[in-house]
């Protein structure tokens, strides 16, 4: 099969934006996750 | 009105970003992946009428236990039967869907927690939740590893980590909304369905508004499609219809089956597990420290194993997920009879994280395997496996176990039979992968099969 090797241009600005805003949207909750679980996983070695 | 959910809406425009995509779809598996969660709802569930312990009306636990087994029958079937569709409609109107399914299915319950009606949760979280699940599972799949040919196992393996950590967020929110909604006369629970169900809805929105696919023939900058590929990578495509007639289907259905079982099994025993082993040293408050622990690692693997496999190939980091295994499952009884904690957790931290690695880097292997073009359709089909290993583990680890038990094993020691049994099944999934082949030439689409497909 062929495949061709097009590409867009450089990010625009406002998707610069959003791509700030998307990863903060799902980092801050699963960090919340992570942290949350990591505080009760240290009652395994206490 | 939904005009913006066709798949010509959802073609990126220039200056969009790749790295978008990611982030959309962990607002889908982020969310779904609640369904690993949803034990913390199953005793709160008990007490919906007596409140402080069970009324006679209650619910009783067994019956509440087919909620989850009804969710994650339908996530199979969902996904199984609607991957043709998904990759007709594309990624926009799947998401929408199981976002209203999932949501939906949370308003639904909370209605038959209002009117006390057991079926209703059953249909509500079980039956339409479950295809929420099932859409929402395997919609970004295909779109994620059109965006990153260059590295298709990380960009899978980040979506699919959002589903191992999305009971990790699930767990404490929903136990502090339960206390939010909580009075002398509430348990809780269905207010937060309720705002669990707005929540999920909202987020998966906002998942399904930044997806988007790339414009036909687009490739990522510097990339260059290999022109003499590896053994098991094809620059060819399978139809769906036609990967069912393969072995390679078949083998890649054992290879994933054998891998998940080996870990569900010791999933959902691993609280028990650990303090049976540890008697006196691993408490019941250690124990929930343990399965958190064990939900970590079975995320971070799903990262770091489907990153991984782009680099060493599919078929290696299989190798190394039933080799390495075999070893740590067998060393398990070891840990216990010399009382090493550290070295017990250290043994499964690294199953659950081959487990989620599993599920992470299967999609990828598909494409590998079988092409891009049907992916998602055939991933779809391929995740009955997780149905059947679902049932298959956890019935091996508790009959297993019962059965030691019966016959005047101590609980210390029931479990190493099991282990050993389960590096057998590991050692079966070894021999399953390492017989994987190139698909034979007779089943790949023609130019004139994938040109109609296309513009069908």
């Amino acid at each position: 099969m062929t495949e061709t090797t097009t590409h867009h241009d450089e990010v625009s600005g406002a998707n610069k934006v959003k791509l700030v805003l998307a990863w903060t949207l799902v980092g801050i909750p699963l960090l919340w996750g992570v942290l949350n679980t990591l505080a009760k996983s240290a009652l395994l070695f206490q | 009105m939904l005009g913006w959910l066709d798949r010509s809406h959802t073609v990126a425009k220039p200056g969009f970003s790749r790295w978008l995509v990611p982030p959309a779809a962990l607002c889908v598996h982020l969310c779904i992946g609640q369904v690993y969660a949803f034990s913390v709802f199953n005793l709160p569930m008990t007490r919906l009428v007596g409140i402080t312990e069970s009324a006679p009306d209650d619910w009783k636990l067994t019956e509440l236990g087919w909620i989850f087994s009804l969710a994650i029958v339908f996530l199979g079937l969902s996904a199984a039967f609607t991957g043709t569709w998904l990759d007709r409609v594309g990624p926009r109107r799947a998401m929408f869907t199981a976002a209203l399914c999932f949501g939906g299915g949370f308003l639904v319950s909370a209605l038959g927690i209002h009117l006390h009606q057991l079926w209703l949760i059953y249909l509500g979280y079980g039956v339409i939740g479950g295809c929420g699940l099932g859409l929402g599972y395997i919609s970004p799949v295909k779109t994620l590893i059109t965006w990153f040919p260059d590295r298709p196992g990380m960009a899978t393996g980040l979506a699919i980590m959002g589903f191992g950590g999305g009971a990790m967020i699930a767990s404490p929110l929903s136990v502090w909304l339960m206390e939010q909604f909580s009075s002398p006369t509430n348990v809780g629970v269905m207010g937060t369905f309720v705002m669990l169900g707005i929540l999920y809805l909202c987020f998966m929105m906002i998942g399904a508004a930044l997806v988007r696919v790339p414009p036909e023939g687009w490739a990522p900058e510097g990339y260059v499609a290999p022109a003499q590929p590896k053994k098991l990578v094809t620059v060819n495509h399978v139809h769906v219809d036609e990967a069912l007639k393969t072995k390679q289907f078949y083998l890649l259905w054992g290879v994933l089956c054998l891998n998940v079982t080996a870990g569900i099994g010791v999933l959902g025993q691993a609280s028990a597990m650990s303090q049976e082993m540890f008697p006196g040293q691993i408490t019941a408050v250690a124990a929930a420290g343990f399965v958190g622990l064990l939900s970590l690692f079975n995320m971070i693997g799903r990262f770091f194993w489907a990153s991984s496999s782009d680099y060493i190939g599919r078929r290696n980091t299989y190798m190394i997920f039933f080799a390495l295994g075999m070893v740590l499952y067998a060393i398990v009884p070891w840990t216990g009879s010399v009382g090493s904690v550290v070295l017990f957790v250290a043994c499964y931290a690294v199953i659950l994280s081959m487990y989620g690695g599993g599920f992470a880097t299967i999609p990828a292997y598909l494409r590998d395997i079988f092409g891009t073009r049907y992916v998602g359709a055939i991933h779809g089909r391929l995740l009955t496996a997780w149905s059947a290993a679902g049932v298959l583990g956890p019935v091996l680890v508790n009959y297993i176990r019962e059965y030691q038990i019966n016959n005047g094993v101590p609980k210390a020691d029931a479990y190493s039979v099991t282990m050993y049994i389960m590096a057998g099944l590991l050692f079966v999934g070894f021999i399953l992968n390492w017989l994987m082949t190139p698909v034979d030439d007779k089943h790949h689409m023609s130019e004139a099969e994938l040109k109609a497909s296309m513009e069908a």
